[in-house]
């Protein structure tokens, strides 16, 4: 059932503000172009491809569920619509439709075999994960695509607000994490997720459609990889069959950092961003500190365990 | 119990195996890193070419990604078993080495392909300090006189094919770097930042754009391969310094070399995976054959790829690298 338990802050959803402030306090005392609008701004545009990843990982995740092809599904996203573009002299607009839909495709996929077969979500995503990565690498033949419309890269162009650039691609992450913001917190069907999420037999008994909302959610957050396939291509200009390895456990642990419980039903989105931006700040620190990025998978791996700790006990506390 | 069944079932395999193909032809194992990137592909062609030739018979494995040395020792292992008598293995680390040993004791040769480790019979590979040095000395050439603020892209820790690459860039360069054998990355005052990429063009792109942030003024970029010179090329475009920065890079592959035609990457030091291949299947045949092991380390050669030729410095054009390169053309 819906709680008023997760609309207030407890200290699981503080916690990725204070480790996001103390590595900023950290990095600003020991370097010295931490602090300028310019490199936070870096930063951002460095996150939005995780970030927009880690809303649809979300909002899997606020189902009890989780997404292990999100990476790879990115990736199949990129290529396809820019081998669209490319090879198949394809408009840009359509074929970046194209490509939003074969990840869309693969959420319709995954959802439709959590809901109607009953499978594991950790093993559907397992399997459709490596499936898109092999599609990925036959179709794309593991080479670059190149030479991509501008109308691709549109996003990863800049305007500066006074002599801070900003990517257009940040706002429309800022923008999606609002409106999903909005969307699960103030709508019915968001309130929906959430009660899937904590209980799912009381609420199919209360006559809301759980399969309903959990295919809803899976297709959702494949349109989420699709926007994220686009910035992908905006940031680097091409479509790369190599990208998307890390990405389905960066977006995990950004979710988990931004206070999600793993077990579902509990979180608040703006947190992933938050979270995928402490992953964003530890790179760009350390890199400016001189540090080795060993100790940005070390920090990273604590800051993970503390976040399941703390939800982990507080979800004993409330009990 | 199962265990014990498994194994001589295998057992069984592997004598009737053995037996089967001995009489008819030479048996070659080729395992790579992944079965993806376009130079283990371009290797397993040139094997697979080299093979027909001599008439022997191919057989080949990968892992998912590099790293992934549990699929390689299964792969040591079956082949073993279907009666390969030469096994040659681009080794993703040394976790294999035992699977090596116990392949060995049964009489197989196997020989380490482009990446080294303990106790391979013969290693054919780049020479990956060579290839860092013959870049370094071309930036050096490249950029005389101006003071050197050189920005440092590497794969990820640890990787020894990393550390070469990185110290020989700096001793050609004629910075203080560490020897060959060494595993650790050497740094100096003019090496103004260092940021790992796995290789990989976003990530190459992310840490030019935080090594800019670090000092604006870098005006050399060394990168661990030609993605990541491409992703650092995007950052520097972005920053619109794409003008004033030196990128240098190493492996040959045809979009690299495409790269250094288009100006992205001024020089590349290029590899020949397929060389590899071929001289590995032709030991293979001759151990086959003549019973005779290969053994020691073969230099399979590195070219300075370059645009622009720079004096004191001998490099090839990008016709000739193009002509030479892997992957799709």
């Amino acid at each position: 059932m819906t709680t008023f338990k997760d609309k207030l802050p407890p200290i699981s959803q503080l916690g990725p503000f204070i480790a996001l402030v103390a590595a900023c306090i950290v990095f600003g005392l020991t370097t010295d172009n931490f602090f300028s609008g310019a490199n936070f701004a870096l930063i951002l545009q460095q996150v939005m491809v995780v970030g927009v990843i880690a809303i649809g990982q979300t909002l899997v995740i606020l189902t009890a569920g989780i997404d292990l092809s999100c990476g790879m599904v990115m990736a199949l996203g990129s290529i396809v619509m820019t081998k669209f573009a490319v090879d198949l002299g394809m408009p840009a607009p359509l074929a970046i439709l194209c490509g939003i839909a074969v990840t869309a495709g693969f959420g319709l996929i995954n959802g439709l075999l959590v809901t109607r077969i009953k499978l594991p979500p950790f093993i559907v995503t397992l399997g459709t994960m490596n499936i898109a990565f092999a599609i990925t690498q036959l179709y794309s033949s593991a080479q670059t695509v190149s030479g991509v419309p501008p109308l691709m890269t549109w996003l990863g162009g800049t305007f500066d607000i006074g002599h801070t650039p900003i990517s257009f691609g940040t706002i429309l992450m800022i923008a999606l994490y609002l409106g999903c913001w909005f969307w699960l917190r103030e709508t019915a069907s968001g309130r929906h997720v959430y009660a899937v999420g904590n209980n799912p037999e009381a609420t199919r008994l209360v006559g809301i459609p759980t399969d309903r909302v959990l295919l809803g959610v899976y297709v959702l957050a494949g349109l989420f990889y699709g926007i994220a396939s686009l910035l992908l291509v905006a940031r680097t200009e091409v479509g790369d069959p190599n990208a998307g390895q890390t990405e389905n456990l960066d977006a995990i642990t950004a979710v988990v950092l931004g206070g999600t419980s793993l077990f579902g039903g509990r979180g608040v989105v703006l947190g992933s961003l938050v979270g995928a931006i402490v992953v964003g700040v530890l790179r760009n620190g350390l890199t400016l500190m001189g540090v080795s990025s060993v100790y940005q998978v070390l920090i990273t791996g604590i800051l993970v365990i503390i976040a399941v700790t703390v939800d982990q006990l507080s979800r004993k506390g409330a009990r | 119990m199962k265990r014990l069944s498994t194994l001589s079932i295998a057992a069984a395999i592997a004598t009737f195996g053995t037996a089967a193909i001995a009489a008819d032809q030479p048996v070659i194992g080729l395992i790579t890193k992944t079965e993806t990137n376009p130079f283990f592909v371009k290797m397993k062609e040139g094997a697979q070419a080299e093979a027909k030739k001599l008439g022997a018979k191919l057989m080949t494995a990968s892992g998912k990604k590099d790293g992934d040395t549990g699929a390689q020792i299964t792969a040591i292992e079956n082949m073993v078993t279907a009666g390969a008598k030469t096994i040659l293995i681009t080794s993703s680390g040394d976790a294999i080495i035992p699977a090596v040993k116990k392949a060995q004791a049964k009489g197989v040769q196997v020989i380490a392909l482009d990446s080294p480790f303990d106790g391979a019979d013969a290693l054919f590979a780049t020479d990956n300090y060579k290839a860092g040095i013959l870049i370094g000395q071309y930036a050096k050439a490249a950029t005389a006189g101006k003071p050197a603020k050189i920005a440092m892209l590497d794969l990820f820790p640890g990787h020894p094919v990393g550390a070469q690459r990185h110290n020989g860039f700096m001793s050609g360069f004629g910075l203080k770097a560490n020897d060959a054998k060494s595993n650790e990355l050497s740094s100096t005052a003019e090496t103004v930042c260092a940021a790992d990429t796995d290789g990989n063009q976003a990530k190459g792109q992310t840490a030019m754009e935080n090594c800019l942030q670090k000092d604006p003024g870098i005006n050399i970029v060394y990168t661990i391969n030609e993605p990541a010179a491409a992703g650092a090329y995007n950052a520097l475009k972005k920053a619109g310094k794409e003008k004033d920065v030196l990128i240098v890079s190493v492996d040959g592959g045809c979009e690299g070399v495409a790269n250094v035609g288009k100006g992205v990457i001024a020089a590349t030091s290029q590899q020949y995976p397929l060389k590899m291949a071929a001289m590995g299947v032709a030991a293979g045949v001759d151990y086959a054959k003549g019973g005779k092991k290969a053994s020691g380390y073969v230099d399979t050669g590195v070219t300075l790829i370059a645009a622009k030729a720079v004096a004191g410095v001998e490099s090839k054009d990008v016709k000739t690298g193009t002509s030479l390169c892997w992957g799709n053309k």
